[in-house]
Parts: C-alpha cells; structure tokens; sequence
C-alpha cells in the first residue's frame, strides 16, 4: 500500500507539491488529472526519487516502509516503476542488453539469482509478441530513433518485463495512435491484480475507456483538490477545470 | 588507482632489489655516446645496429622537445634517467600474492584477470607462480610451424638480421621526432613479428605477450611485417593496472604490411596515472606508425587507452599502395587530473586509398583530452576517401574535450566525410538508468559502454569484455 501525506516538495525554491495526500491500496487503479504544470510529473519523479526536487514536508510509505529515505534504484528494487512521459535516449546500448541489466540489478537488490539469458530471452520473445513490438526493436539502442509512440510502447515493454508493484505511468497514452492504445491498455490490464498497485498520470479520459480507474483524482497547484470515481473523468471532459482553479 | 601505500610498497621493493647487484645490472643515470655504445655492448649487438643507435642518438641531440601538443608537464631530466638496467630478477618483487597490496589485487578481481596472471602482474616473478615456460613452448611450437616469427627484438637482431636491417626504421625514421630519435638510440628490447607469405597467423598475438609486457622497459620497440596475402592480430598491453618505475615511456612501434597482407594491431594501455593530482603517473609518448606498402593491404589500430598521466600518440597509417586500407578506432579515458593528446594520422598517396577513423574521448574529473588528426590525400591519390567519426562525452562540468582536425586534400577526387559531437552524460539518462534499478556507477557505465560500443566492436572478443570492465574501474569515483 501506498500511503502519501501532506507531500511537500519544490525546486529551487519554488514550491511545486503543497501538501498532497493519496493513499494506493494494492489492486488499485488511481488517475489522477489535472491542467498543464499542476505538478503531476513532479509527484512522478518525487515519488520515483528525482534529485532534481527538494522533499520539504510530508511523508511516504510504501509497504510501510519510508520511500523518501531510499534513494532511486532502491525504490526500483521495491517494486516502484515509472514509465516516464519522455523516455530517455541510450546510445550504443541495445534494448535487449538494458533490460536484461535492468532485471538483474533489481534481481541483486533482492537477493535473488541473476536470469540465466536462455529464460530472459523467452521472456522478452513473450512479452514483445504480447505488446505486438517487431523483434528489430531487441537490438536497436534504447529509445534512440524511436518515434514517440513507439518509445511509451518500449516503457511497457519495459514494464511487463520488470514486473514491478507499484506503477506509476505519466501520460502513457500521450501521443498513441488508436492501435497503439489498445496494446498499451492492453498490456497494463494484464497486471490489474491484487499485487499491483497504478498511478496513472493523464490529460485524456479516452484511456480510461481502456484503463477502467477506481478513483480519478485532480491535482491543481500541487495538491489533489477533488476525488471521485470513473464519472469525475467525464465530467472533467465536459467542464474542463474551471472550478478547481478556483478552488485552489 | 592512486594508492600511496601500494606506490610505496612497490618502490621499496624496487629499492631492495637495486642494492643486491647494482654495479653489473644498471648503468648510472646519464645520457651520452658512451651510454649508447653501453648498451649495444650490453646487448652484444652487430656494428650496424651500434651505428644506427649513434647516428640517432647524434641527431636527436640536435632536437628539442616539441611543445606544440597541448598536454603540459614538468621537463624531463634525460640526465637523471638510468638508460640501462637488466631484466627484472626474482628479488626485485613481492614473493607471493600476500605480500600485494589487497588494492591491487582487488582490481584484478573486478577486471577479471584469471588467477594464474594475476601474481605475474603484481610483480611476483613469473616463474615462481606462473609456468610461463610452457605456454610460451606449446605457443612457440603452433607459430614456428606456420613459419611465423614471434620474437624479443635483441632475439631477432641475433636471429633475423637481415629482416631487422631491412625493415627497421622503415617506417619510423629515426629523424622523425624527438621521442622517437631517443627510442632508436637507446631502445632496450621489444617485439618482432614475421608472417610469411600467404600465412594467416594462426593465433591472436595476446597471452603470451600479456604476461610478458610486465618487464618490457620504457624504451621499446616493435616491429610486425606480414607478408603478401599475410594475415596478424597482434595484442599490446593489458587492462590489469600496469606500474612502472620509469615515469617516461617512449616505444616505437613500426607496421609493415605487403601486398594484400592485414595487421590488426591492439591495444590496450592502462599505465599508472598517478595519483589524483597526477603525481608520479606515467608519461606515455609513442610513435605508431604502419605502412600499407603493398596494393590491397590493410592496417588497422584499434586503442583502448586508459592509463598514464600524460597520453600523446598518433597511430598512423601511410597509405602508399593502391586499394589500401587503414583503420584508427580509439577509445580514451581521462580522468582525475590524466591529460591525452592523441588521434591519428591517414597519409593517402596510393589510388582507391580508404581510411577510416573513429575516436571516442571520455573525459571525467578535471581531465582534459585533445583529439588531433591530419587526413592527407596527396595529388596522385584518385578516388581516396576518409570517414572519419569524432565524439567526445564529459562526465560532470569539470573536465574538457577538444577536437583538432587537420585535412589536407591535393585530390579532386577525395571524398572526405567529417563527423563531430560532444555529448554529457546527462541527469536524466542516469536517473532512467537508475529507476530501472542500476546504480549510479553502473548507470553511467551502461552510458560510456554504449558511447563506445562501435570501437569496443572492433576489439577481440575476451578483451572487449575485459576493456568494458576496464572502463568501469577507471571512472570509479568519478560520479555520485
Ligand atoms: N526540473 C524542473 N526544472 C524547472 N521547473 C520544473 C522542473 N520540474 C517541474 N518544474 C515546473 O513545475 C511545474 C510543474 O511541472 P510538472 O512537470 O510536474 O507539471 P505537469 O502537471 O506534469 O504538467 P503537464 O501536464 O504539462 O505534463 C511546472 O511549472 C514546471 O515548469
Ligand atoms: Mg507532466
């Protein structure tokens, strides 16, 4: 379970979380919503471990344990996973060669045996054949010359292959075709279980059609101003956010 | 590496070593014609060779250091330089593992260096822990029945004369330059290899050589000449921290490869950079230089330079016959306070010349890199053409990368492709990395490796992995 309590954080000075609370309770879907520069991608990267923020208040339990004392990798050893709204460009070092990095240094953390190549290979065949990726994309460097579409389908990728806990994706869905959507979807369904927990960050009710919430949230000025349920997404089609500004 | 106490441990044992028979093994420092003939005599070498070292050693006195390489350091006392001393005996070294220093050892543990080399490389003399005898037997046995000569240059001079007058200072003259003229005047030993016609060199020139090069001195020499339709890998250096007590290392190294003959040639250099101010690190100052001579031959350096304090050297290929090729793929490290200077020269005189060159520069700490390369097509060379990829990656905001290209086209035929970038490591990579689960370390590992992964490709396979290792031990520290 993820319990967040009157998150504070800003950057250079500049406040930028003023006081969020959202608990996440395993099983759970949460979106959370809300207008360009609200702090949605800084509550991401804040709870991912970006050095780029200053925490100033507030707390964070993961699974009862205190996610802000861990630095980033810890986190990811934990279980936590961002798919992040601008997936970064390696050069020089394949897709394939990443992930199998990736897997065994979260493996490490944990204390478990290293994947031995001949199962990671069956695991990346099965995942890539799941999200309809073309096996090309195992030997191209990661992200690199990926178009954007192709970049957030590389994060779920990335996702299924790590199978973490707790999922935050910020704007997954953002520049998708319809295609793409439907895998995307479909990929982040197929961990909707009681060991999964999700953040979805996004500007579109559209994947929520997709991606059925338990709870959509609306962050304004650094904090959640509303909550409610699937409807609340709708309703925000409809009235944009005219009412929170105000209330914020 | 920059352990004062492992520096000290070594050079007392050096100290020891020197007090048992100093007068018969070491001439005192000094730098004269008597020096030179001191050696030859050491060496009991041929009137001719004697003859060659004087007129070297006469014309470099004429010399002076150049200064045009960006890469500052203190001036060398050449007087205060022992030119003499012979090979290394058992007593100079640790007896046994327990006695090296557990930081050493350790480096060889995370660069994977088998057990069985790693006493020989702390300096345990070889023999005690390494049965050197027979690998270099059995290896001796493959090459000679393939023809192929495999030999210490003083071996060669006694064995080979006529193929040492005919091809040494073929390619490096030895007016060439100041550091090269000293090499040829008072070179102690080095390498020569000979592949005959037709002869594809059944084996890469590596073990043997790896456990070898520890007692190489610091003016050495190397020559490789394959023959038409020859073929050679030949591996230079190691990835294991190689310490010396000499502080300037001045080698030769000449290629020469006939008609349609290959010479891969690697290397691997990691020479103590001193310590973090650059105190007590190595100044490495070679001349690289293969020719192409025959049509169709090929030339290819590959370089992995991470060691030393001061790194200056331009592997070099002349490109005289025609349908030549010659191929420079580097990767070089600084960091700390290590200075390089270093690229390539491409010298196209034959028609259909093809030159390749591919330099990737990693700076970290308060290190500071130059890359420096001249592609030259002279008028006759119809239809030459030079690639060549230039990329400099900064670790932190400290260090500094800086790329001088020299191009000289007489041809109108040339094609001449330049390509340059300078690049960071950058926060967001690293934090991408690091949310996927890797460290920091490991982070900007993945990062340098995929920089230099084109090069790296061009590296036999064990030491492509072993260069990778390498990289990452020499950039601990440099972040977090
Ligand atoms: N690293 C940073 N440097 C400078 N400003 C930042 C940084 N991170 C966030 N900000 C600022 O903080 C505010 C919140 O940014 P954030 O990226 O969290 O918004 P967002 O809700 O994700 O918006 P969007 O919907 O446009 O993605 C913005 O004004 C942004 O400019
Ligand atoms: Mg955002």
């Amino acid at each position: 379970m993820l319990e967040i309590k009157n998150l504070q954080a800003s950057h250079e000075g500049r406040a930028l979380l003023t006081g969020l609370d959202l608990v996440v309770r395993p099983g759970e879907v949460h979106a959370i919503m809300g207008p360009n520069g609200a702090g949605k991608s800084t509550l991401s990267k804040v709870l991912s471990g970006s050095e780029d923020y200053d925490v100033t208040g507030g707390t964070v339990t993961w699974n009862g344990k205190d996610l802000l004392a861990m630095p980033t990798e810890e986190r990811a050893g934990e279980g936590v996973f961002l798919g992040f709204q601008y997936p970064v460009e390696i050069p020089g070092v394949t897709n394939d060669y990443f992930l199998r990095t990736a897997i065994n240094a979260q493996r490490k953390r944990r204390g478990e045996p290293e994947i031995s190549p001949g199962e990671f290979l069956k695991l990346l065949n099965a995942k890539m054949a799941f999200l309809e990726m073309d096996a090309s994309f195992k030997r191209r460097f990661v992200n690199v010359g990926f178009s954007g579409g192709e970049k957030k389908r590389n994060e779920i990728l990335q996702l299924l292959v790590l199978d973490p806990k707790l999922i935050i994706l910020d704007e997954i869905d953002s520049g998708l075709d319809i295609d793409a959507l439907h895998v995307v979807a479909k990929g982040v369904n197929s961990l909707r279980d009681s060991g999964h927990a999700f953040v979805l960050v996004t500007h579109y009710q559209r994947l929520l059609d997709y991606i059925v919430p338990d709870f959509v949230h609306v962050l304004v000025g650094g904090k959640i101003v509303r909550s409610g349920d699937r409807s609340l997404a709708l309703d925000l089609e409809a009235h944009g956010y005219a009412a929170d500004r105000v209330g914020a | 590496m920059s352990d004062t106490a492992l520096e000290a441990h070594l050079n007392k044992s050096y100290e020891h070593g020197w007090v048992t028979d100093i007068e018969s093994d070491t001439l005192p420092p000094g730098l004269n014609e008597g020096t030179v003939r001191a050696i030859s005599a050491r060496k009991q070498e041929p009137e001719w060779l004697l003859d060659w070292r004087l007129k070297a050693f006469r014309h470099w006195q004429t010399m002076t250091e150049p200064a045009w390489q960006k890469p500052q350091h203190e001036a060398i006392d050449y007087q205060a330089i022992s030119y003499w001393s012979s090979p290394k005996k058992p007593t100079d070294g640790p007896k046994s593992l327990d006695e090296v220093d557990p930081k050493l050892l350790e480096t060889y543990e995370k660069l994977g260096i088998p057990l069985a080399e790693r006493a020989a490389l702390a300096g345990i003399a070889v023999d005690a822990v390494f049965d050197s005898v027979s690998v270099a037997t059995t290896f001796k046995k493959t090459l000679s029945e393939a023809g192929v000569i495999f030999s210490s240059f003083s071996e060669a001079v006694r064995e080979h004369p006529d193929l040492i007058r005919k091809y040494l200072g073929s390619v490096v003259p030895i007016y060439d330059n100041y550091y090269a003229a000293l090499n040829c005047a008072v070179f102690s030993d080095g390498s020569f290899v000979y592949v005959p016609k037709g002869v594809r060199c059944p084996m890469e020139l590596s073990t043997y050589f790896r456990i070898n090069a520890i007692n190489t001195g610091q003016f050495e020499r190397t020559l490789i000449v394959v023959e038409d339709g020859a073929y050679v890998s030949y591996l230079e250096g190691c990835t294991a921290p190689q310490r010396d007590k000499h502080q300037l290392h001045a080698a030769v190294v000449e290629l020469v490869a006939e008609g349609n003959g290959q010479i891969k040639y690697s290397t691997v250099q990691n020479w103590y950079p001193g310590d973090e101010n650059g105190r007590g690190g190595i100044y490495n100052f070679v001349t690289k230089r293969g020719i192409c001579k025959g049509n169709g031959s090929k030339i290819s350096w590959t370089q992995v330079e991470t060691g030393s304090a001061i790194t200056w050297k331009y592997p070099s290929v002349i490109l005289k016959g025609d349908d030549t090729v010659g191929e420079f793929y580097s990767v070089a490290v600084t960091n700390n306070a290590q200075q390089a200077d270093t690229g390539t020269k491409m010298i196209h005189l034959g028609r259909n010349t093809r030159s390749t060159i591919v330099s990737k520069g990693i700076s970290a700490g308060r290190a500071d890199q130059t890359y420096r390369g001249l592609v030259k097509i002279n008028k006759k060379a119809d239809n030459a053409r030079n690639f060549t990829q230039c990329d400099s990656l900064l670790i932190g905001d400290k260090c500094g990368a800086h790329t001088f290209p020299y191009i000289e086209v007489k041809s109108p035929t040339a094609t001449i492709e330049h390509e340059a970038t300078t690049s960071k490591v950058s926060d967001e990579q690293v934090f991408y990395l690091r949310q996927r689960g890797l460290s920091t370390e490991d982070a900007v590992n993945l990062v340098v490796n995929g920089f230099c992964k084109s090069v790296f490709q061009q590296l036999p396979m064990e030491f492509a992995v072993e260069a990778q290792k390498l990289l990452a031990v020499s950039l601990e520290g440099s972040v977090g």
